[in-house]
C-alpha cells in the first residue's frame, strides 16, 4: 500500500467508465480534488453523479478506469482507501431493529473508535437526537433517520468526505450541520465531495462547481477571476443563484 | 533486523481489530433478531411443521418412525435453517445498510465470520427445540453416546452454516433470493447431509455397527474445507 500524508491530490479518478446491464451510467470521467478542497457535483437524476461517489467510495468497482485517494488506488488499495473516507449516502444505512445508541455503538466497534456511550451521546447531541439514544431507529422519521447517518460521521475523522445529496429530508438546522461538518473536514484539510441536484442550501462552501450530463463531467472553463486565483467567485456564485432561482420557481 | 518487530504489532493489531468487527456484527445481528424474534418464531414453528408432517407421511410403526428419525432431523435443519439465512441479509439490504457495512474499515471475512456466528447461534437454539421434539414424535430413546451426538449435531451444523451464509450473501444480490438460496445451496450440502445423518443414524443405535468414526471425520474434513474456503471466497462474493 503506498499511502503518502503530504500526496497533493485527495482524490483523483481518471477515465472512470460504469454500466449497469447495457446502460453506462458513467461514460468517461476523470476529476482531481485537492487537499483541503471541497467540489461539488451537479446534475439531473440520471447523470451519473452518484454513481460516480460510488466509485469514489469502492462500494462500486468502474468498468474501465481508476483512481486514488491520497495515493491509495481504489481498486488495489481498497481497504487503504475505504479507512480514509466516509460516505453519506442516499439511505441511511442504519438498522431498523437496533436503537439509534446500538447503531452508533455499532459503527463504532466497526470503525476501531471509541465506543463508550458518553461519546455517542455526544455525537446523538450534536446531531439533535439526545434524546432518542433508546429509540428504535425503525421508528424514527426519513429526517430522524438521516441525522443517525451524520451522527456516524462525527465517530470519527475521515480525510476524504462524500456526501450524497446530504440535504434531503432535512430541515433548515440539519442542512446547517451538514454545513458545519464540510467546514469541519475542510478546516483540518480534508477535502469533500458533495452531490446535489440543489446547491441553494451548501451557502459558498464549495470551491469548485462542475456539472454531470449523461455520465460525463461538464466542467465550466475557468473564468478571467480563477484565472487570477480567485477561482471561487464567480462560477460558484452563479451555479448557486441559479438553483436558488430554480427552487424557488419550483415553490410558485 | 527490525523490520519484524515492527510489522508483527502491525499484524496483531490488525488481526485484533477484525475480530473486534467480528464480535460486533455478531452482535448487531443477535440483537436485532433477540428484539424482534419474528425470525425464531417462524423458523421453530417451520421446523414443528417439518417433523410432524414427515411423522404424518411416515405412518405410526414406531420402528419406521426410529429408523427415519435422523435424517428428518437433519432435513428440518436444513429446511428450517434456510429461512435464517435469508433473513440475516435481510437486515442488511433494509436501508442500505449493505452499502455502509462493506464501507467500514477492514477485511471483509470479519463479517463473514461475525454473520456466520450470529447464523451458527440461531440455528444451535432452534436444534435446542427441535432435538427433543424429534425424540418424542419419533420415539428415539436418549442415547447412550449423546456427547458424539452433539459433536455431530456442532459438526454438522458448521458445514451446513458455513456453506449457507456465503451461499446466502450470493443470493442476497438477486430480487429472487427466497427461491435462488436453497437451489444453490442444497445441492452443495448433500455431503453434510449424507455425513450428518448417517454418524446420527449410527449413534442413535449406540454405534453398534461402529461406523460412526468415518462418518465424523468426514464431516470435520467438510467443515474444514468449507470453512476455510467459504470465508476466502466471501468477499468476492459480497461485492456482487
Amino acid at each position: 500500500m503506498r499511502v503518502s500524508l503530504h500526496d497533493n491530490t485527495a482524490l483523483s479518478l481518471e477515465g472512470i467508465a460504469h454500466r449497469f446491464g447495457r446502460r453506462w451510467a458513467i461514460r468517461g470521467v476523470s476529476v482531481q480534488v485537492a487537499p483541503g478542497e471541497v467540489l461539488a457535483i451537479m446534475g439531473h437524476n440520471g447523470s451519473g453523479k452518484s454513481t460516480l461517489l460510488r466509485v469514489a467510495s469502492t462500494a462500486v468497482r468502474p468498468t474501465r478506469g481508476g483512481g486514488s485517494v491520497f495515493g491509495a488506488d481504489l481498486v488495489k488499495d481498497a481497504q487503504a482507501v475505504r479507512s480514509m473516507l466516509a460516505l453519506l449516502s442516499t439511505e441511511p444505512g442504519v438498522y431498523g431493529d437496533l436503537t439509534a445508541l446500538e447503531n452508533l455503538k455499532f459503527s463504532a466497534r466497526m470503525l476501531g473508535t471509541s465506543s463508550d456511550a458518553l461519546v455517542l451521546q455526544k455525537a446523538l447531541d450534536r446531531v439533535g437526537l439526545g434524546r432518542e439514544g433508546d429509540e428504535r431507529a425503525r421508528n424514527m422519521s426519513s429526517g430522524m433517520q438521516r441525522r443517525l447517518s451524520i451522527a456516524r460521521l462525527l465517530l470519527r475523522e475521515p480525510r476524504l468526505l462524500l456526501l450524497d445529496e446530504p440535504y434531503n429530508s432535512l430541515d433548515p438546522e440539519g442542512a446547517a450541520l451538514v454545513n458545519s461538518l464540510i467546514r469541519e473536514t475542510r478546516d483540518r484539510g480534508g477535502s469533500v465531495v458533495l452531490v446535489a441536484h440543489d446547491l441553494s442550501r451548501a451557502e459558498s462552501l464549495p470551491d469548485r462547481v462542475v456539472e454531470m450530463r449523461d455520465g460525463l463531467l461538464d466542467e465550466p472553463e475557468p473564468s478571467a477571476a480563477e484565472s487570477d486565483g480567485r477561482r471561487d467567485v464567480l462560477p460558484i456564485s452563479a451555479a448557486i443563484s441559479a438553483a436558488r432561482a430554480e427552487r424557488g420557481a419550483g415553490r410558485v | 533486523m527490525t523490520a519484524p518487530t515492527f510489522v508483527a504489532p502491525t499484524i496483531l493489531s490488525a488481526l485484533r481489530a477484525d475480530f473486534g468487527r467480528v464480535r460486533a456484527v455478531a452482535w448487531k445481528d443477535l440483537t436485532a433478531e433477540r428484539r424482534t424474534k419474528s425470525n425464531f418464531n417462524a423458523v421453530v414453528a417451520m421446523a414443528a411443521l417439518i417433523l410432524l408432517f414427515f411423522g404424518f407421511a411416515l405412518g405410526p410403526d414406531a420402528e419406521g418412525l426410529r429408523n427415519a428419525a435422523s435424517g428428518v432431523l437433519w432435513l428440518t435443519i436444513l429446511f428450517s435453517g434456510v429461512l435464517a439465512f435469508n433473513r440475516s441479509y435481510q437486515l442488511e439490504l433494509e436501508a442500505g445498510a449493505l452499502e455502509q457495512l462493506l464501507l467500514y474499515p477492514g477485511d471483509r471475512w470479519a463479517i463473514y465470520v461475525g454473520k456466520l456466528l450470529a447464523n451458527l447461534a440461531f440455528v444451535f437454539l432452534v436444534e435446542v427445540i427441535t432435538l427433543p421434539l424429534t425424540a418424542v414424535l419419533y420415539h428415539v430413546a436418549f442415547p447412550q453416546l449423546w456427547p458424539a451426538v452433539i459433536l455431530v449435531l456442532i459438526l454438522g451444523t458448521t458445514g451446513f452454516v458455513s456453506l449457507g451464509t456465503l451461499y446466502a450473501a450470493m443470493a442476497s444480490r438477486s430480487r429472487s433470493r427466497e427461491v435462488l438460496l436453497p437451489l444453490l445451496l442444497f445441492p452443495m450440502l448433500v455431503p453434510v447431509l449424507i455425513a450428518a445423518s448417517g454418524a446420527t443414524a449410527s449413534l442413535l443405535v449406540d454405534d453398534v455397527m461402529g461406523d460412526s468414526r468415518a462418518w465424523i471425520r468426514l464431516l470435520a474434513a467438510f467443515d474444514a474445507i468449507f470453512l476455510v474456503a467459504s470465508t476466502w471466497a466471501f468477499q468476492f462474493v459480497i461485492e456482487g
